[in-house]
């Protein structure tokens, strides 16, 4: 039998995991963004069981996270492995931009990629760079959240 | 489009500036624009009626008065009166006009004219009258191919636009742009060009791959503009008579952002590669490449002076996006953007005097104009986005597009092409039959 204490304490422990649950919900407000950094899974694809494709950026900003270091390490890794195969990394803005700073802003992002990738011993020339600056969202919202998921590098198996 | 053979012979041209009581002040928000009546052209007997592929124009003399019309509407500097209240005939009018009677009508000033149409040539006569001073202004005669009958109207609009501004027009211009239609995650996006009153709109490319930022060059015979084939984005030129389409160079990374040197002879562009954009020119005919700006920062979007002797340029090498200007061999680099916000796009005006720019503060974007030093910033018009601005040849307007928010899926989205003059006044919705963006402004057709 259940005492009306421990009752209380696991009504608490539902509680709040209900409450977190619900701060992880997509949809609501400021959620899946920290520091202006998409941090969810919505539109992100495998490459490999484990091996995200995407990684994604800050409003103007080239720089990885800490996240997609982790995302980069595990696709260099993969990639090591499949020695024969060769990528596209594609560099995407999102379209609270001018144009044509968006599509050099995709290309800097793309290439931070490669950089990275490059030192976890990819060779370079496994890896093709492309940018479509605003031109190709993912997401065809007008919102942060849709501006978050588009703000990203995808790596592509080269065709 | 068929070279246009065109002789302009002047009957009589009055320079009666001094004694006309009829002008129009420009520099101003013009919010009481002037009455003028377009009389339908008077057509000669015996001529002929003009195809057009399969349509047949019929009184192509009241068509070419539309045309005019329409233009003047759209300057917002001129009222064009109804036709249903005009009491002297095409054929009288141009000959002798009774001034009382369109003075009852409160005219200021008043267009006539006569075509004559054979198989081969379209001949125009048009006279502009000042109605207070009862005085011929501009008389002038030219002679065309029927099928430019369009041209002529424009060719009009324009001569009564310097005659009464004292500035040159821009109604014998067209634009560029690119025709847009499709979900916003697979935008389909073809290059057009139309007359710059939407009319004569045609395709230059199949829509197979993407195609953004087209600009003419000088002499609005070639295009420069970035394409998506073979999923390499590179500057491409396309030659609009021939349809040829070639790459620009030989670069080993994406090229974009490309614009024609003032003379024509170099195309002037962005190359990006390993994270870094700069700015280089590729000369037409020697080949030879130049690079211009040698930094780490991103460096696009480049606008000579008309002079060819600067350059106006965005970069990020502060931090964010502002405008800089150069000479036109990368030396003197000066930031000349101070203001709280982003700076992108710049463009210089064609009367050399100011560079019109994309300002993004606090999620709005911004239309707005600057002297060349940075100076006297001043924003035209605000919304949820708009960019790239462009000058008509004149510098008096400015085309630019804009984009709508959609829902979460996508719905309620549309790009327009939009213009507005440079006092801020006259803001207006550009038709076009699809979606639009990046819109150019040729140069006048007749230079």
């Amino acid at each position: 039998m259940v005492s009306l204490t421990n009752l209380r304490k696991y009504l608490v422990v539902v509680l709040a995991g209900i409450a977190l649950t619900a701060c992880a919900t997509q949809g609501k407000k400021g959620s899946n963004i920290a520091g202006d950094v998409y941090t969810g899974n919505e539109t992100v694809e495998y490459l490999a069981t484990g091996v995200k494709d995407r990684v994604f950026f800050a409003t103007n900003k080239s720089t990885l996270t800490t996240a997609s270091r982790d995302t980069l390490r595990k696709q260099a890794a993969w990639m090591r492995k499949k020695s024969k195969l060769k990528f596209t990394i594609e560099g995407h803005a999102d379209e609270r931009g001018t144009r044509e700073y968006n599509l050099a802003l995709g290309e800097r992002r793309a290439n931070a990629v490669k950089d990275y990738l490059m030192t976890y011993g990819i060779s370079g020339s496994r890896l093709n760079v492309i940018s479509y600056g605003k031109e190709r969202p993912v997401n065809s919202g007008s919102n942060p959240l849709a501006w978050s998921q588009n703000r990203r590098s995808v790596t592509v198996k080269a065709q | 489009m068929k070279k246009i053979f065109l002789f302009i012979f002047c009957l009589f041209i009055f320079n009666n500036s001094a004694e006309a009581l009829v002008e129009v002040d420009i520099t101003r928000g013009n919010l009481d624009p002037l009455p003028i009546a377009v009389s339908p052209l008077y057509v000669e007997s015996g001529s002929i009626d003009i195809k057009e592929g399969d349509k047949i124009i019929k009184n192509v003399g009241e068509k070419i008065s539309e045309v005019i019309e329409v233009n003047f509407k759209r300057s917002g500097l001129f009222n064009p009166l109804k036709k249903d209240s005009f009491v002297q005939k095409p054929d009288i009018v141009h000959v002798k006009p009774r001034f009382e009677d369109w003075r009852l009508i409160k005219a200021q000033a008043l267009v006539t004219g006569k075509v004559t149409v054979s198989e081969e040539k379209l001949r125009v006569e048009f006279r502009l009258w000042d109605v207070i001073a009862a005085k011929e202004m501009v008389a002038l005669a030219f002679s065309t191919t029927p099928n430019n009958w369009r041209r002529v109207a424009h060719i009009i609009s324009d001569k009564v636009y310097q005659r009464l501004t004292g500035e040159e027009g821009y109604f014998d211009t067209r634009i560029i742009y690119v025709a847009e239609s499709g979900p916003k995650t697979q935008r389909y996006k073809k290059l057009a060009i139309m007359d710059q009153d939407g009319a004569n709109v045609k395709y230059l490319t199949l829509g197979n791959e993407l195609v953004l930022t087209p600009r003419f060059s000088p002499k609005n015979q070639l295009v420069t503009y970035l394409s998506y084939f073979r999923n390499l984005p590179r500057v491409y030129l396309l030659d609009i008579e021939t349809g040829v389409q070639e790459v620009v160079g030989d670069f080993p990374g994406m090229t974009f952002a490309p614009r024609f040197s003032p003379d024509g002879e170099k195309i002037i562009m962005s190359f990006a590669k390993d994270g870094n954009s700069d700015i280089y020119t590729m000369n037409l005919k020697t080949r030879v490449v130049e690079k211009i700006t040698d930094h780490t920062s991103i460096d696009t979007s480049p606008s000579y002076s008309p002079d060819g002797k600067y350059i106006a340029f965005n970069s990020d090498r502060s931090g964010l996006q502002q405008i800089y200007v150069m000479r036109s061999d990368g030396s003197n680099v000066k930031r000349i953007t101070f203001g709280k916000g982003l700076y992108g796009t710049p463009v210089w005006s064609p009367r050399g005097d100011l560079i019109a720019f994309t300002k993004v503060h606090k999620g709005r974007f911004y239309i707005g104009v600057m002297r060349t030093d940075g100076s006297g910033e001043r924003l035209l018009t605000e919304n949820y986005y708009q960019e790239a601005p462009s000058w008509s040849p004149n510098g008096r307007v400015l085309i630019f597009y804009r984009e709508t928010k959609a829902d979460s899926d996508g719905k309620g989205f549309s790009a327009k092409l939009w213009s507005i003059d440079l006092t801020g006044y006259n803001e207006r919705l550009i038709e076009t039959e699809t979606d639009g963006s990046d819109p150019s402004w040729s140069s006048l057709l007749s230079k």
